[in-house]
């Protein structure tokens, strides 16, 4: 039996796989999903059955392959009794309430997607009771979640639905992630993921510093699951759902996820007093919580959602004692009141179904209505009561009997027993209503349809579990005995000790209690009508739903507020935040290392010259920010900054840089202008005075740190890689000037990105002014009118003369670039100026009449030239950019030394005139569409 | 000498730096401007600054500056260029889509809308 | 010797060339022509991974002159994953622009992607850092051009912030850059690890400032604490394929960081070594629970995105900052997951507002949605794998990252900080999910505004094809983390690096 050995990922994959099949399955026939479902649910069964016996017999099946190494996540499953449980109750179930939606679901309802969802779950489910590899085990477990919102939400119109979902999902998802957590943790500290290494090493785990804190994610992840105080709340909310679905995750199988990683973790984590405090009191509080509050329940659903509350709350109690038979005792309840609740809540469903209503105050007297359901909820309603030859009975006198046994530990304890039996009065009480309310008590109230009998597929799951109520109920130990066993010894890692399934145990306290709570309970019954005025009184009102509303809200609140304070969209903000994080990061790093902040290289002495224009450039600066709000005059205090820049680069040696600074200096400045035209001429001061204080503060901070960033790095000495290129400039560059060579060759990369940044300046400006519209003032400051005249005659005569010196004076330049200063920028630059200098003096369409060339072309001609000469080095076996000058050593092609430097330079060259010229031009042409003022004045009207 | 230069590093920084923390487009791009003025001569004068050497190569020259960061300082130039170029053009847009020069465009439609994509 | 190296970046250059080109001849010809680009490009990605897989680092000489005199090109496992990944998100957001005839809302858009690619590819071969600085720049000026592609008034302020943000950002890398150098003389990153570790302790307060100066730079590009705040409204108003495409904008940033910072301040860096990696945990973190908070806050969908973009590069970049070779591995794992999911996530965003007409992506449920059920199915892919949760691949790399994480002293806090905001973003998902998706009953009936056009069957193939490499990424796990394992490997032995840069070049030196 090869396939045996895929067994648990195929049971486990199976109802994915059927949840894509059923999703698409719903155009060939309605019933097509249903079927297909059960088809699923059914075979994953068959597939589990051949290693049944083995398991039942005490083995454990682990089957596993490799994964994610790196993390310690294996594809690894686990089938032992525990698990065998869960997965019968898991499919068993499932099939009864596929069976039970088939026929539930109206018209309207979707199946397909009904049974997908329900599928995916089933799925998950099983995944997280077979997982071997507790990350594996998160994943299904995240994914009961996702897929039980999608189940809940089913009816997504309905807003509780909505809402209900939204909080299983918001609770749930919370304890996944603790959980998460926890499971994080307990690797560390096993060094391993995998459950049996975990399971081994309980001692360790008890031991480590880390276990209290283990423990308590683990628990917020159980807890939240299996709707445990405080975590309960979600559970009635998501009572929304369809009730098959209610009768599947919220009684057999989710809401058991819990219980199971309880039962899981039982070996590794219970048997310290922290275990018995947390998980006791977390138990005792949701058992007489639930119980109390389904008293007084008034729709059927939401008795039942309180009850399963208060249940679950009694076998997390009886984990919490920790003791073995405590343990099994939990497991057996486990089972029967998955049994019991099922089917309760498909009775709940039927009657919804057929009277239209679940108000408990409006159904009455079903009895003779549906005789045959009526049977059946009241004897599972008597199970969930603990009446005598009924499941129920069997796990509650073991629940009272460990109660007794617990209650020896200490004065504190003897409140066990006594709370226990309070418990399960209130539990007598509601089931009793439940009986006495709906199906006798007179006749229905106004109900909106006539009552009649379900369909009697409806009813047959009902009557199947109701048949196991009864027989686990006389016949215990034939019939869940085996599996029990099994499940407890898995559970508890070891010998279970001695206990009997017995019904009759003789007279003993245990039976005292049970009495008590039975009378207790028809007593509380009879006075009911006191007890529900007082707690509509008091009690009703009391709703953890609300803190948890306002809660959320609150955390909505906070998080806007945060946000709108810290992203609030402003530019100043967002600049200031840069600019001090960039100051503070920078003295952070140098603080960090105490080392000296300059050098002791000597420095140069001063000389007058340098003095004076230095003096006039920190002049010019201040002036600009003085004078900012007369704009230009403020440009024109920037123009002198850049005209003594480019004479401090002089001064220090690098005349290409002098040239260049100036060149640029200019169209900048002009470009500037021409844009101040379409912007007010002045700016009114917004910011206030602090805000302006903080900016003083923050600029002079950054000026210092760079002034003193300058002065740490110019008082120590440099033996830069510059070297290399004096040496091989000429001999390997072809050129004396080396910064040029440099640009055109040693760095050529740079320059052809540098390029390339130049073009997309000009293509992105001309897709900025596309559709734009602009209005230019009218007036200067002084409100005198523009010289009306746009082209002076002097200026017309003189760009026109000037235009071929211009162009002469840029090839010499160009040309000389690889020897003496000059080049390919400082070229391009003057021959745009030359250009435009056209424009501004002859205007548009004269000097457009005269220069057609599109500039587009000139900007692509240009990066085709720079990239030619690289992509030709690449014909010639040589690395991209290559200089020819290399080829000296190659007599053949020697001839062409030099060039394809000069044609990259010439590439550069051209894009610098295409994109300067069409930048400049695209907005003069703004300019002479504008020019008639118009009175479109959006904003500052 | 270095001082100086320092100094006029951090002026320029400074100036440029509060001219950006303006509310109005144009003292932003004019500081800008300056900014890059400071960055240009701060680059440049990483390379220590010499006086009289020129990176030309000539037999005669004993010493020459260091060429590299002045290669680097005319890329950077070029660069900023480029940028103001645009960003300048970019305030001129927002003067038309916001209405005003605002740099956070108090006034105009400032609701998340594709605007005349849509 | 091979110039496979520099093909990636020379493909999108000429590609843009010719875009230039042929732009007067259509738009169908330019949409053509960029998708054989692109196509050409993941191509190429996959040479170059497979020529990286080989394990040596591979060195390009620019102009034939050895490093670190010349500029080199640097091909090892980290930049060709790179490489491909952004040529695979291009193709996805091309096509998509294609598709929903987008690049015709302004001019240029085809040329300004391709030169956006040659910036993006540059920046991820080069080796030098001042290249580097120009490679920036090309992308970003492109990025500029593309974000304000289509005018539209939120669009143009979100532009102007993000430009004058990055310009200030540009005059910092330039200051970080020149004190490199003024410090040590050399610019190839190789070359500088070298004299780094060599530097005389005198300098070492100058070289650790100038290193997290260059920090800053790059966080700002990568959008972290507190320098994200250009990234919100940016993504959220740029055209869909545009922010689709920005989702590696940010993971540029970090690119840097690994390399530049990872190779300079490595183990050898003495006293300066791990300088940034305290920076990088702490911000991450911030930034993490500020997003969570960011994502609850949002008041649309396409906010939201933006949001969870950030809350991955922040978890992206704590990963980082754990300063070991698992969580680095992991991290890397993370990159792949989430740059491709939300880039998948802005398209599916932007499918969404205009199927629902005026309520556009509000967070209302007054609008009727069109023809919905692929974008809900599609919804809750994204938002599965966003939001971290299983069985999509965020829940995976996350607990990789936090699993590497548990061996940090720092264990607790950033245990804290990524449950609680996966919590938020969870919460916050289903919230706008059902907003989105969920109609009341009232509505169901239909009078709600139906201006809405139902999406486009190709665009949401493209989605899908996008949306379903987060089940592949869960499914091939085991391969891909053993990849990234070597790369992060790979990334750690510096001297391996440096002597494969400055020793043994690819090229034989002519000269």
């Amino acid at each position: 039996m090869n396939f045996l050995s895929y067994a648990l990922p195929i049971a486990v994959l199976l109802p994915f796989l059927g949840a894509v099949v059923v999703a698409l399955s719903a155009r060939f026939h309605r019933a097509a999903p249903a079927w297909g479902a059960a088809l699923a649910a059914f075979s994953a069964l068959l597939v589990l059955i051949p290693a049944m016996p083995k398991i039942l017999a005490g083995e454990t099946l682990i089957q596993s392959w490799s994964w994610i190494p790196n993390v310690g996540l294996d594809f690894a499953f686990r089938l032992d009794g525990l698990s065998l449980l869960f997965t019968l109750m898991i499919l068993v179930i499932g099939l009864l309430v596929i069976l039970y939606a088939g026929y539930y679901l109206s018209a309207k309802d979707s199946k397909a997607r009904f049974f997908s969802f329900l599928l995916l779950f089933m799925g998950a489910m099983l995944g997280v009771v077979l997982s071997e590899n507790l990350l594996l085990l998160m994943i299904f477990w995240e994914l009961t979640a996702l897929s039980s919102f999608l189940l809940i939400s089913f009816w997504q119109h309905r807003e509780d639905a909505r809402h209900g979902a939204r909080m299983a999902l918001a609770v749930t998802g919370m304890g996944g992630l603790a959980l998460l957590g926890g499971v994080l943790m307990l690797g560390q500290i096993v060094g391993s993921y995998n459950l049996t290494e975990v399971l081994a090493a309980g001692d360790k785990i008890r031991a480590h510093d880390w276990y209290l804190p283990t423990l308590i994610l683990i628990l917020i992840g159980a807890f939240t699951k299996s709707a445990q105080f405080p975590f309960h709340f979600w559970l009635p909310r998501a009572m929304a759902a369809p009730t098959p679905v209610s009768s599947y995750l919220h009684s057999a199988t989710m809401v058991k996820a819990g219980i199971f990683l309880m039962a899981r973790f039982f070996p590794v984590l219970s048997g310290t007093s922290e275990w018995m405090w947390i998980v006791g009191t977390a138990g005792m509080l949701t058992l007489l919580l639930g119980a109390f509050i389904a008293l007084f329940q008034h729709d059927l659903k939401g008795l039942l959602a309180y009850s399963t509350i208060s249940h679950l709350g009694l076998i997390t109690l009886l984990f919490g004692l920790g003791t073995p038979l405590a343990a099994v005792a939990a497991l057996f309840h486990t089972i029967n009141h998955a049994t019991f609740k099922a089917s309760l809540f498909m009775v709940a469903g039927i009657i919804d179904h057929e009277t239209g209503s679940r108000d408990m105050r409006k159904l009455n007297g079903l009895m003779k209505y549906m005789p045959h359901v009526s049977i059946l909820a009241i004897i599972a309603a008597a199970a969930m009561a603990g009446v005598p030859l009924l499941n129920g009975f069997l796990s509650k006198e073991m629940f009272f009997d460990q109660a007794v046994v617990a209650s020896g530990a200490s004065s504190w304890a003897l409140a066990i027993p006594v709370l226990a039996t309070l418990g399960a009065t209130f539990s007598v009480a509601y089931s009793l209503r439940f009986i006495h309310d709906v199906f006798f008590n007179g006749e229905p109230v106004d109900l909106p349809r006539v009552p009649h009998a379900p369909p009697r597929y409806m009813r047959i799951p009902v009557d199947f579990l109701v048949i196991i109520c009864l027989g686990v109920g006389m016949l215990p130990a034939l019939t869940v005995g085996p599996l029990l066993a099994s499940a407890a010894e898995a559970t508890i890692q070891g010998k279970t000790p001695y206990y009997s399934l017995a019904i009759w145990h003789g007279f003993n306290i245990p039976l005292l209690m049970s009495f008590l709570a039975l009378v207790g309970g028809i007593m509380v019954y009879i006075f009911r009508r006191r007890l529900f005025a007082w707690n509509e009184k008091y009690v009703a009102h009391v709703d953890a739903q609300i803190a948890y509303n306002g809660f959320l809200r609150w955390v909505i609140g906070i998080a806007r507020a945060i946000t709108r304070w810290f992203d609030r969209g402003s530019l100043q903000d967002t600049l200031a935040w840069t600019l001090s994080a960039a100051g503070l990061l920078a003295v952070a790093g140098f603080v960090s290392m105490d080392a000296p902040l300059f050098g002791d290289r000597e420095l140069m002495n001063f000389d007058p010259v340098a003095l004076i224009a230095f003096g006039g450039l920190m002049l010019a600066s201040v002036l600009t920010v003085v004078m900012h709000r007369q704009r230009m005059i403020s440009l024109i205090m920037l123009g002198v900054v850049g005209l003594l820049v480019s004479l401090g680069f002089s001064k220090f040696s690098a005349p290409d840089l002098a040239l260049t600074q100036l060149s640029v200096e200019i169209v900048t400045v002009v470009l500037l202008m021409l844009a101040l035209f379409f912007l007010p001429q002045s700016s009114v001061s917004i910011s206030s005075l602090w805000r302006q204080l903080r900016d003083v503060i923050l600029a002079v901070g950054l000026g210092t740190g760079a002034a003193l960033l300058t002065m740490a790095v110019l008082t120590r000495d440099l033996s830069p890689i510059s070297a290399y290129f004096l040496e091989n400039s000429v001999s390997g560059g072809g050129g004396t000037n080396v910064v040029n060579v440099i640009l055109v060759d040693f760095r050529a990369f740079d320059t052809l990105g540098e390029i390339v940044v130049l073009s997309i300046a000009g293509l992105g400006i001309v897709a900025l002014l596309r559709k734009i519209n602009l209005h230019a003032a009218v007036t200067d400051l002084e409100g005198r009118r523009w010289n009306t005249d746009a082209h002076p005659l002097i200026l017309q005569n003189l760009s026109r003369l000037l235009f071929p010196l211009m162009l002469l004076i840029a090839a010499f330049v160009f040309l000389r670039g690889h020897n003496l200063p000059g080049g390919g920028f400082i070229a391009g630059l003057i021959a745009a100026l030359a250009i435009v200098l056209q424009y501004l003096g002859n205007g548009i369409e004269w000097t457009s009449a005269r220069i057609r060339t599109d500039m587009h072309k000139v900007i692509a001609a240009g990066l085709f030239f720079a990239l030619a000469t690289g992509l030709v080095s690449i014909l010639f076996g040589y690395p991209f950019l290559t200089s020819a000058f290399t080829y000296l050593k190659w007599p053949i092609v020697g001839k062409f030394e030099v060039a394809s430097a000069m044609i990259f330079d010439l590439g550069v060259f051209l894009v610098v005139v295409g994109a300067t010229v069409m930048i400049l031009v695209e907005l003069g042409k703004v300019n002479l569409l504008q020019a008639t003022p118009r009175n479109r004045l959006k904003g500052d009207s | 000498m270095e001082v100086l230069v320092a100094t006029s590093v951090g002026v320029m920084t400074t100036c440029g730096v509060y001219l950006v923390l303006r509310a109005s487009t144009f003292p932003v791009v004019v500081g800008l401007t300056l900014f890059s003025y400071a960055v240009n001569v701060f680059l440049f004068s990483m390379g220590r600054l010499k006086v009289g050497a020129p990176a030309v190569i000539d037999p005669a020259a004993d010493s020459y500056a260091d060429p590299l960061p002045q290669a680097l300082v005319l890329t950077a130039i070029v660069i900023a260029f480029a940028m103001t170029a645009f960003v300048i053009v970019l305030a001129l847009k927002a003067r038309d889509e916001l209405g005003n020069d605002h740099v956070d465009g108090l006034g105009g439609n400032l609701s998340d809308d594709e605007g005349r994509e849509a | 010797m091979t110039h496979w190296i520099i093909l990636p970046v020379l493909l999108p250059l000429i590609g843009g060339l010719l875009q230039l080109v042929v732009r007067n001849f259509g738009l169908s010809l330019q949409r053509v022509l960029g998708l054989f680009l692109a196509g050409g490009l993941v191509a190429l990605g996959i040479k170059i991974l497979m020529l990286a897989q080989a394990g040596d680092t591979l060195v390009y000489e620019l102009g034939n002159w050895p490093a670190p005199f010349g500029i080199a090109l640097v091909l090892d496992r980290l930049s060709a994953m790179m490489v491909l990944l952004t040529s695979v998100l291009a193709l996805a957001a091309l096509w998509y622009a294609s598709v929903m005839r987008v690049d015709e809302k302004g001019s240029h858009f085809h040329v300004l992607f391709q030169l956006q690619l040659f910036g993006l590819n540059g920046a991820f071969l080069t080796g030098d850092v001042f290249n580097l600085f120009v490679f920036f720049e090309v992308l970003l000026l492109a990025s500029y051009g593309l974000l304000l592609h289509g005018s539209g008034a939120a669009r143009t302020r979100a532009g102007l912030h993000y430009v004058v943000i990055n310009l200030i950002g540009s005059a910092l890398f330039l200051f970080a850059v020149g004190a490199l150098y003024g410090a040590v003389g050399t610019l190839n990153i190789a070359d500088m690890a070298q004299k780094v570790a060599a530097a005389p302790a005198e300098r070492s307060g100058l070289i650790a400032a100038a290193g997290l100066l260059l920090l800053v730079v790059f966080a700002l590009k990568a959008a972290m604490f507190p320098l994200y705040l250009w990234l919100p409204r940016a993504y959220a108003n740029a055209s869909a394929p545009v922010a689709a495409f920005f989702a590696i904008m940010t993971k540029v940033g970090v690119y840097a960081i690994i390399r530049v910072h990872g190779t300079v301040f490595g183990e050898e860096a003495g006293e300066l070594a791990g300088l940034h990696m305290p920076w990088l945990l702490a911000g991450g973190l911030v930034t993490l629970v500020l997003a969570a908070l960011g994502v609850m806050a949002a008041r649309g969908l396409r906010e939201q995105v933006a949001y969870l973009v950030l809350a991955s590069v922040a978890t992206l970049l704590a990963a980082i900052g754990l300063n070991r070779t698992e969580a680095l591995a992991a991290g890397l794992y993370y990159l792949l997951h989430s740059t491709l999911l939300a880039g998948a996530f802005f398209l599916l965003a932007d499918l969404i507002r205009r199927s629902r007409g005026a309520a556009s992506d509000r967070f209302d449920t007054v609008a009727r949605i069109q023809d919905g059920r692929w974008l809900g199915i599609g919804f809750f892919f994204a938002a599965v794998a966003l939001a971290g949760l299983p069985p999509m691949s965020g829940f995976i790399g996350k607990i990789m990252i936090l699993n590497a994480a548990m061996e940090h002293p720092w264990r607790w806090l950033v245990l804290t900080c990524t449950l609680s905001a996966s919590l938020l973003i969870m919460v916050a998902l289903v919230r706008s999910g059902s907003f989105l998706f969920f109609r009341p009953q009232e509505m169901a009936l239909g009078e709600a505004d139906q201006s809405g056009e139902p999406p486009k069957r190709a665009a949401l193939w493209i989605i899908g094809s996008l949306l379903v490499t987060a089940p592949l990424l869960v499914l091939f796990a085991g391969g891909v983390m053993e990849f990234t394992t070597e790369t992060a490997t790979q990334l750690q032995e510096v001297p391996k690096y440096i002597e494969a840069v400055l020793e043994k070049p690819l090229t034989a030196g002519a000269r």
